[in-house]
């Protein structure tokens, strides 16, 4: 089978010892170097099911390589990961990501509806190709974001938050348990922003755990209802009211941040983060 | 009559250009749009190296020993080039230029100090010798066959199973490597399943068109199906129908000139995509001119 099955044989074992099958992802003393420069030092992040949840921190806080390292592609240098109680290797159909949308060449010689219909592939395994029934899950995935009478465009011809929402539909067509998404509000215009958040509660609401690199602080009450701030270490992980406060964000932040009290006249979390000089 | 249309040197002439052809034009498909085509470059010179060190241990010069030995060195170059790209201490790019010359000085060097006296020359080594390849013939079966042809023919068949078979794999491993790595279709391995192919074709070619001549099978004809189509299995045929077309139409040209017949295949493959760069519908000059005046 895959060589990341072969590597990660003994993560079974572990996930069960652990006994946190309850949570939708777990994850324990995990250690990411590049070159012996850690990128995530000792990382424990339990995040329930069917919540929504960001991940937020400055640049180079490793949020991206948090979830690549998730879905096995990096190798972590220590620490185990489990997807509802099983290492990610060995729930490949119950994962769905979305990469950056700079993460692949949008030249590519193909269509909407093809791009979609790659989110079936996991289901299909190996050597089967995608049929009729693939193109019908793929056609309702459009639909639901708005995409339907662009499905035989080329891409190359899409708009930044048309790509986007391609993006999503595949990820929607995984119908997976857990859905991963790094920066899906990046450069997109207003209209797509909102309907990448609603699919994303409408995902949550069906019981789906939603895990989100997220880089906008000010929205981040309005969306989500879960909260891991990460700075190389976890600053702080709970439901947003609780974590979402001015000290845990300068503790993550530093002195990058800006944060105006929104005059409730309460502590700090009342604040409006804004995150200076990007 | 099917023995004597093997024996015929300008049907095996254009049937072994036209086979190069196609088989270069399947993978570089793939290497086109990974931005590897360079990749072929080096592979096409160190397999030199292979190729004399195979020679040296077996005294083989073609055959199936001569092209699992390319397949190794082409995945040996590969891998070099990851190994020292992985340092960080020079790119990737720069890392393809330390390994393959030194590879191919190697081969080059062994060339010179132990076999001095084999066909194996410099010359063949860039250019190879289409014009001559009905004269090197093996029997199959009753069948008295070119040697490039019977081995062009294996390796077409092989890229063009690899091709149909991982057709999908291939798709997604191509255009988002890491969707394919998260939904375990093993991105990594395909890719270089795809360099041995292309090594395997590099040296089943190599006595025909030559390391240098090959390149151009693997890219232009690629190249060229990118500018006419937006769909990917349409860029496949394309490319194979281009680099055919090339093939067999260098052939009368080189003959008119009397110039080398695989140097005016390739350059029709660059005649092909000056065509199609000036006229294809969509991304060619004249297209991109037409279309501006149709939105006015």
């Amino acid at each position: 089978m895959s060589i990341r099955k072969l590597l990660g044989k003994n993560d079974t074992a572990q996930c069960h010892r652990l006994h946190e099958p309850d949570q939708a992802l777990h994850i324990e003393d995990l250690t990411v170097a590049y070159e012996g420069k850690p990128v995530l030092w000792d990382i424990d992040i339990n995040i329930p099911p069917g919540v929504m949840a960001a991940i937020i921190g400055p640049n180079g806080a490793g949020k991206s390589t948090l979830i690549k390292a998730v879905l096995g592609l990096v190798r972590p240098t220590a620490g185990h990961i489990c997807i509802h109680g099983h290492p990610p290797a060995e729930s490949l159909r119950r994962i769905a990501y979305v990469p950056q949308r700079s993460a692949v060449d949008w030249d590519f010689p193909t269509t909407v509806l093809d791009v979609v219909m790659m989110g079936r592939y996991a289901h299909l395994g190996w050597f089967r190709w995608p049929g009729r029934r693939e193109r019908r899950h793929a056609m309702e995935a459009l639909e639901s974001v708005g995409m339907a009478e662009l499905s035989h465009r080329q891409i190359s011809q899409l708009s930044g938050g048309q790509q986007q929402r391609v993006f999503l539909a595949r990820a929607m067509v995984q119908d997976a348990d857990v859905y991963f998404l790094d920066e899906p509000m990046a450069g997109v215009d207003a209209t797509t922003e909102k309907t990448v958040v609603r699919l994303l509660q409408e995902l949550r609401d069906a019981g789906k755990t939603v895990i989100v690199v997220h880089h906008d602080l000010q929205t981040v009450r309005d969306y989500f209802d879960w909260l891991v701030i990460l700075n190389v270490r976890v600053v702080a992980q709970g439901r947003v009211p609780e974590v979402y406060t001015g000290e845990n964000l300068r503790r993550a932040y530093g002195g990058r941040i800006a944060l105006i009290d929104s005059g409730t006249g309460e502590d700090s979390s009342g604040a409006v983060a804004r995150e200076a000089s990007r | 009559m099917i023995a004597s249309f093997f024996l015929q040197p300008v049907a095996m002439i254009l049937l072994t250009g036209a086979l190069v052809a196609a088989a270069g034009a399947l993978v570089g498909t793939f290497l086109v749009l990974q931005r590897n085509s360079m990749l072929s470059d080096a592979i096409s010179h160190s397999i030199v190296f292979g190729i004399v060190v195979v020679w040296l241990l077996t005294h083989a010069q073609s055959g199936p020993v001569q092209i699992l030995g390319a397949a190794l060195t082409g995945v040996l170059t590969v891998f070099l080039t990851e190994l020292v790209a992985g340092t960080r201490r020079v790119k990737r790019d720069a890392a393809i230029g330390l390994v393959f010359p030194a590879l191919f000085a190697a081969g080059v060097l062994l060339l010179n100090l132990y076999a001095r006296d084999v066909h194996i020359d410099t010359h063949t080594v860039l250019l190879g010798e289409i014009g001559f390849v009905w004269l090197d013939t093996m029997m199959l079966g009753s069948l008295e066959l070119p040697q490039a042809v019977v081995w062009m023919s294996v390796v077409t068949l092989a890229n063009l199973i690899y091709v149909l078979m991982f057709y999908k794999e291939l798709k997604l491993a191509t255009f988002d490597p890491q969707l394919a790595a998260a939904l375990g279709f093993a991105p990594t391995a395909l890719f270089y399943v795809l360099l041995a192919l292309t090594s395997t074709t590099a040296v089943a070619a190599f006595d025909a068109v030559g390391a240098v001549l090959f390149i151009a099978f693997v890219i232009v004809p690629p190249a060229t199906a990118y500018l006419l189509t937006d769909r990917l299995s349409l860029m496949l045929v394309y490319s194979v129908l281009i680099g055919v077309a090339s093939s067999l139409s260098g052939y009368p040209v080189a003959v008119m000139f009397d110039v080398s017949v695989g140097g005016t295949m390739a350059a029709m493959t660059g005649v092909f995509f000056l065509l199609a760069f000036l006229l294809g519908p969509r991304h060619g000059l004249l297209g991109r001119e037409w279309q501006r005046r149709r939105g006015e």
